[in-house]
């Protein structure tokens, strides 16, 4: 150790020497250190010690010991053994320089552990690094495998290669079709509870019309080609115009209503209010009036009202005149549409009187000036009759005055009566398509022979007399009463054919018309062109009343509500209004209701239902009128019911009054 | 033909301003911008009123409608695919 030092020490001395100015003479140990102090001129200290060259060559060896010359030397413990202070040997030469406390763990130490468990890194990776199997696995992927969480293929350094290949991808193509889109159309609708129930009417209507097209086989074809046309509705409605034609009526309708406004609510609420101060009297208010024009030149013959709708009512027009013969019409008005006819059928001869059927109300019979009777169906969209007689069966000869339709016969067939001029009274039956006529009674004045010498017979009509009027009996149904150009009444019945039951000598002139009452089942009123109305008991051959109106009657009708009220139109234009209950001389209302005094009334017909009358003139017009409260009284009642009216007292004295030769046995009413 | 006549009548009567008749999209008579106005309203009023008519009872229907203005009354009658509009002037 001297040795290796001696070497060093030279070097360190001779650098020191440097510093402290010694001068040696290693020349080549300095120059291997010191070569920047070659230049420089070496300089002596003062007070360097001069050495002698034997001193100089002496060696002094040095020694380096690890003792820290720091460390003290001379420590002294107290042994309590020796109970005195004594020199530690050995003393502690660790010198420390520099204390750092470091923060790495041993990874396999108790705190590593602990610390790894805490963060939770797997132990495993370091498990990984550390198998490392023989055979030349030297790489340590340790720190891969402590990265990654998978399990690495862990590739063999030596023979491992890599080998891939590709194989041929199919390419890819994109193939499409298009469609045309299906044929789209937008629908929309409410489903509301009537559209819903509407559909079920259709497919009810079609169930029920399949049900008839299977009864009616024979048919079968033609029904199938209307069902094809027609689908929704019975009627052939697939013509538009007759729907609108359908809505344009209503409008009509409307639009009069608006126009006759004040009309239409007199009819429906005005009542007279002067007729309390009037005591017996009343009036008559004027309502609509009907006029058609291309009537304008006939006259109003018959007046009908429907019984199955109230405000329909049927006008005959024709011509009283004989010279003046042309055509005829038939014409229905509704009193909701005063401007316009609801139904018009032109006819070829006048018309002279109407009927319609009680219970249906689309037929109608019509008598007409040539002598036919015809029937109409209103329900028919043709403006023919649906019967017509003819020469052949055994139409009349003359003019038929009357038309009145019966209850159906056993066979369940329509029938009516006629009375013409010729002098027979015939019944029609409808059987099929044909008009069967029966007669039932001739008007013969075989029966007057007896009174030849008496009566004024009118031999120009040999031996027939011509019936101008009948009237069958409301409940006894084979009673009916037949009036005469005689002016004589005739009772007859059915079941005779031949012989009248009982006649009247009515009038002196023509008896234009004859009316049971509606309720006293013996009361029958008559009028004539001889100026008079009276009123008869059947059982009693001289008339009851019998007023004089100063004019040709021309018609005259009870009244539907009272038994006792009645009027009569004449051919001065005025109506005559009676009621026996209150007066049984004059009129309770005489009032002409035509604007022109020359026009003739020619008939009057009391509605059903509501209190009003109409009345025909002789230029085609029809008046309605309402009546005022006091033609319609009512009587108080007595027992009750309408029926016998008026009080039986009063009539007992009427019949005391007129009594000639009377027996006041059945009351008049 | 008796629809024209009736239609005729209507259009003569005393008192009526106009008439339109309409279909269940347009209308049939002049194509004014008025009567194209109202058309469209008054069709939607009348459906509008049917089905208030039936949705009470569905066995009922609209037989026509009344509109009674300052100026004058407007008449609606409908029908399955036909509208009918009168404007009357109330004789006052």
């Amino acid at each position: 150790m001297s040795t290796f030092f001696s070497q060093t020490n030279m070097l360190l001395m001779s650098v020191w020497s440097c510093f402290f100015g010694q001068d040696e003479e290693d020349g080549t140990e300095m120059g291997e250190g010191d070569e920047w102090m070659q230049g420089k001129t070496l300089i002596k200290p003062l007070d360097q010690l001069d050495l002698t060259e034997a001193e100089l060559k002496e060696e002094f060896t040095r020694i380096l010991t690890a003792n820290n010359p720091h460390a003290p030397q001379n420590i002294v413990r107290y042994s309590f053994k020796e109970r005195s202070y004594k020199p530690i040997s050995s003393v502690d030469q660790l010198a420390v320089h520099f204390v750092l406390e470091g923060n790495l763990l041993h990874q396999d130490s108790d705190e590593a552990r602990r610390q790894r468990a805490k963060q939770g890194l797997p132990e495993g990776g370091e498990d990984a690094g550390d198998v490392e199997e023989g055979g030349g696995e030297e790489r340590a992927d340790s720190v891969e495998s402590k990265a990654g969480k998978k399990e690495q293929k862990i590739t063999n350094q030596f023979n491992f290669s890599e080998r891939a290949s590709q194989t041929l991808n199919n390419p890819l193509r994109e193939r499409g079709c298009q469609t045309e889109p299906p044929p789209r159309a937008n629908f929309s609708a409410t489903a509301n509870q009537w559209e819903i129930y509407d559909v079920y009417l259709e497919v009810l209507q079609k169930q029920e019309k399949n049900k008839e097209k299977a009864k009616a086989v024979p048919k079968k074809d033609d029904d199938k080609g209307r069902e094809l046309k027609n689908v929704p509705l019975f009627p052939p409605q697939s013509d538009d115009i007759t729907k609108v034609a359908k809505v344009a009526k209503i409008i009509e309708r409307m639009v009069n209503q608006n126009t006759f406004d004040d009309i239409a609510q007199d009819f429906k609420y005005f009542e007279d209010a002067s007729d309390e101060y009037r005591e017996q009297e009343g009036t008559l208010l004027p309502l609509w009036k009907f006029q058609y024009d291309k009537a304008k030149r006939l006259s109003v013959t018959a007046l009908c009202w429907n019984e199955s709708y109230k405000d329909l009512f049927a006008v005959g027009l024709g011509s009283y005149d004989f010279t003046k013969q042309g055509r005829g019409m038939l014409v229905f008005y509704s009193l909701k549409n005063s401007t316009f006819p609801e139904y018009i059928y032109p006819t070829t001869s006048g018309i002279l009187c109407l009927d319609i059927h009680k219970h249906l109300p689309y037929l109608v019979a019509v008598g007409f000036y040539d002598g036919c009777v015809a029937v109409y169906n209103l329900k028919e969209e043709t403006l023919q009759p649906i019967y017509k007689s003819t020469a052949k069966s055994g139409k009349h000869t003359d003019p038929v005055w009357q038309v009145k339709w019966q209850k159906d016969d056993m066979d369940n067939n329509h029938n009516f009566f006629s009375v013409s001029s010729d002098g027979r009274v015939v019944s029609w039956t409808l059987v099929k398509n044909e008009l069967v006529f029966t007669d039932i009674i001739k008007l013969s004045l075989a029966g007057a022979v007896s009174e030849g010498p008496e009566g004024v017979q009118l031999p120009i009509m040999g031996k027939t007399s011509c019936g101008t009027s009948f009237d069958f009996h409301k409940q006894i149904d084979y009673l009916f009463l037949v009036g005469t150009e005689e002016g004589k009444i005739h009772k007859c019945s059915k079941a005779y054919s031949s012989q009248f039951l009982e006649t009247y000598n009515a009038h002196n002139m023509a008896v234009d018309a004859v009316k049971w009452n509606h309720f006293h089942t013996k009361v029958f009123i008559s009028c004539s062109s001889d100026w008079t109305v009276k009123i008869w008991d059947h059982t009693i051959k001289t008339p009851m009343f019998t007023f004089d109106l100063n004019a040709s009657v021309g018609d005259v009708a009870w009244s539907p509500y009272s038994s006792t009220v009645f009027a009569a139109v004449t051919t001065d234009g005025k109506v005559h209004t009676f009621d026996l209950s209150i007066n049984k001389y004059e009129a309770i209302c005489q009032q002409p209701v035509v604007a022109k005094k020359k026009t003739k009334l020619t008939h009057i017909e009391f509605n059903p239902v509501y209190p009003i009358i109409i009345v025909g003139d002789d230029r085609g017009y029809v008046t309605s009128l309402k009546l005022s409260p006091n033609l319609r009284k009512k009587p108080k009642e007595k027992k009750g019911q309408e029926l016998p009216k008026g009080p039986e007292v009063e009539i007992a004295k009427m019949e005391k009054l007129l009594s000639l030769l009377r027996e006041p046995e059945n009351s008049n009413a | 033909m008796q629809f024209e006549e009736t239609l005729k009548r209507i259009q003569t009567h005393k008192g009526v301003i106009g008439t339109i008749v309409v279909n269940a999209e347009g209308k049939t008579t002049l194509d004014n911008s008025t009567t194209v106005q109202y058309a469209g309203l008054l069709h939607q009023l009348t459906m509008k009123a049917r089905s208030t008519v039936r949705d009470i009872d569905p066995q009922n229907d609209l037989t026509f409608l009344r509109i009674r203005s300052k100026k004058h009354e407007i008449m609606v009658a409908p029908d399955k695919e036909y509208l009918l509009i009168v404007i009357q002037n109330p004789s006052e």
